[in-house]
């Protein structure tokens, strides 16, 4: 018998948060202006023993207020998805819920577009009419899954998919008839794309939204291990369910609304990452919250470089890269559960 | 609370009066309970005022055939529903009223079956069992971890620790199960249908080994079936429903009787006392009917 322990759980954090150091270093070299890795680290040890204004103006520039900034939002959105997934697959019961195929991003998108019509002026709509959307969404799917009071996998996907391509047909019309606005940065969005700056008073109520929201999930970990088990179990072993699940039902929900008011509706994070993350380090969501907000985190942080890089000086939205990723494995992933 | 110990070890056989000095765990006294489709509408279901006792150490089976409220009574009995009238307390507490943490430490239930999402080994499933003991992250302790490797011993499993859930014959699975149980380190067992998917000798096994769990732990046994005969060579005490309706209450001798059985499970049935003073039922083809 080998029982999680704190320490294995802080060991493998820890080897996790090296590798994401890493892919952020390579994330700041890599671009249309490389920078040597020596030069990098030179100013950010000079950063870290506070000589910042040692550095030179076009290193400031390009690492402090193009790649910096954007890589961390990576960071935060990637961990999200991930996280959200996670916590959908164990609710759902089903191991191919992600934010993306349940529809909830599609929810989130449109419910900041709508926010956005409706009252362009406060810019703390976007993220809120995006939270609506994604919880509405989600409530709407699950009564569409279940059939004689029980989720069912095949119907609770296809409810999922059909939400998705519906509220897609909504925002091309809102889109469409709305809009005077920048069409391609539009539709960038919908892809998934970090490119677009959050604005600062939109930065704080991010980090700390999907930061709360992580931490809300991972405090009901233990209890996600027994609910995969089934709910009747999880009753009898003393977890409190309907508490257990709304808590994270509004949280994941939260986490996708923020994610996608940041950078759209980046896909298949959620669901892959995680079942990378169960087959290395086993389905204890005592780990595998953490592991998959970390490994999350340095999918999108690798995926946008590659986005940012491989048609240099063109960028493609990320989305399209997890996309490309994504679908394969996900169509891979079903066919094996089929069987 | 007190326990009080019975000096001679009991078997098959117990005098009335040795049964009685042993200390009520559970009482049911007139529990009743009704489904409805919503609250103003007509009841669906209704199980009648059921009373019954189970003593610690003994084993009580709820016997009904198909849609007769066993599993509404095992429900009631667990605590997740509460009575629409009378009680139904565990040493003196109502267990619907406990708070789900303290249920658990206290009530285990196994089920008919539980799937597995995610390849999960044995020995982590049975100290999910400690989850009503944990806090915050619900690490395992090295105290859990010893629990969970008695509670494996107890039921015969302690090599399957490492193994997958998937990899287990249906048989291992329902002992890792009943581990986990253990691990709750519980004063009352519920187990509904748990022979349903077992072949007839991984069926006796369970239950002689229930039996055995109940002495040396002290617990009291409900178990949920519609196996008359497994029902009356291990029960201490059968619980009969009908139709939502508690006909009989009593040991196997005393419940077995030909004609109520015939009526109740709706089959041709012939009922003979065994030599431990076990009845013993054998179903009868109906074309011999005429003859006798």
């Amino acid at each position: 018998m080998r029982p999680l322990t704190l320490k294995r759980l802080l060991w493998t954090c820890g080897g996790l948060a090296a590798v994401l150091l890493a892919s952020v270093i390579l994330a700041l070299k890599l671009g249309a202006i490389p920078i040597s890795v020596t030069d990098l680290v030179l100013n950010l040890g000079r950063i870290a023993i506070g000589r910042s204004d040692q550095l030179p103006t076009e290193y400031r520039l390009i690492i402090f207020e193009l790649r910096m900034p954007r890589i961390l939002l990576g960071v935060l959105v990637g961990a999200s998805l991930s996280v959200s997934g996670a916590s959908f697959q164990a609710l759902l019961r089903n191991p191919l819920a992600d934010p993306f195929v349940l529809g909830v991003s599609s929810g989130a998108a449109l419910g900041s577009l709508l926010a956005l019509a409706i009252a362009p002026q406060f810019p703390l709509i976007t993220p809120l009419g995006a939270f609506l959307g994604a919880l509405a969404t989600i409530a709407a799917v699950y009564f569409l899954g279940r059939r004689d009071g029980q989720l069912e996998s095949a119907t609770l996907l296809l409810g999922g998919i059909i939400s998705a391509s519906f509220l897609s047909a909504m925002i091309m019309f809102l889109v469409t008839t709305l809009s005077g606005r920048d069409l391609r940065g539009i539709v960038f969005w919908l892809m998934g794309d970090l490119s677009t700056p959050v604005p600062t008073s939109l930065r704080w109520v991010l980090t700390v939204g999907l930061l709360a929201g992580i931490g809300a999930i991972y405090t009901t970990a233990a209890d996600l291990n027994l609910l995969l088990t089934g709910e009747r179990e999880a009753i009898h072993l003393g977890v409190e369910v309907t508490r257990v699940k709304l808590v994270v039902y509004v949280s994941a929900s939260l986490l996708t609304a923020l994610a996608v008011s940041a950078s759209g509706a980046i896909g298949y994070v959620g669901l892959l990452v995680p079942h990378a993350v169960r087959l290395v380090f086993g389905s204890d969501y005592r780990l595998l919250i953490p592991a998959s907000a970390l490994c999350g985190a340095i999918a999108i942080v690798l995926a946008d470089t590659l986005a940012r890089t491989v048609a240099a000086p063109t960028e493609l939205p990320v989305g399209a890269m997890t996309a490309m990723a994504g679908a394969p494995i996900f169509i891979y992933l079903l066919r094996r559960g089929m069987r | 609370m007190s326990v009080r110990e019975i000096s001679s070890h009991a078997n098959g056989s117990r005098e009335a009066s040795a049964k009685d000095a042993r200390t009520v765990r559970l009482n049911v006294e007139q529990a009743s309970y009704a489904y409805a489709a919503s609250e103003q509408s007509a009841p669906t279901f209704t199980l009648g005022a059921t009373s019954f006792q189970a003593r610690e150490r003994e084993l009580v089976a709820i016997l009904g055939p198909n849609a007769s409220g066993k599993s509404t009574l095992l429900r009631l009995v667990s605590g997740t529903i509460a009575p629409l009238s009378g009680r139904v307390e565990l040493d003196g507490q109502e267990t619907s009223r406990l708070d789900s943490r303290t249920r658990a430490q206290r009530i285990a239930m196994v089920h008919q079956e539980s799937p597995i999402l995610y390849a999960a080994r044995a020995g982590d499933f049975v100290l999910q069992g400690r989850h009503p003991y944990g806090r915050a992250l619900h690490l395992a302790s090295a105290e859990d971890v010893a629990i969970a490797r008695n509670a494996l011993t107890q039921v015969g499993a302690e090599h399957l620790a490492d193994r997958t859930i998937g990899e287990l014959s249906g048989g291992e699975k329902q002992r890792i199960i009943l581990a986990r149980a253990l691990a709750q380190q519980p004063r009352l067992v519920l187990l509904d249908e748990p022979t349903l998917h077992l072949d007839i000798g991984a069926q006796v096994e369970l239950l002689e080994r229930l039996r055995q769990l109940a002495e040396e732990n002290k617990y009291a046994v409900v178990v949920v079936t519609h196996e008359l005969a497994l029902a009356a060579e291990f029960a201490d005490q059968i619980v009969l429903l009908h139709h939502g309706t508690c006909l009989r209450v009593g040991p196997p001798a005393a419940v077995y009787q030909r004609e109520l059985l015939e009526q109740v499970f709706e089959a041709p049935l012939d009922v003979e006392l065994g030599p431990a003073g076990r009845p013993r039922v054998h179903l009868r083809a109906r074309r011999n009917d005429d003859a006798t």
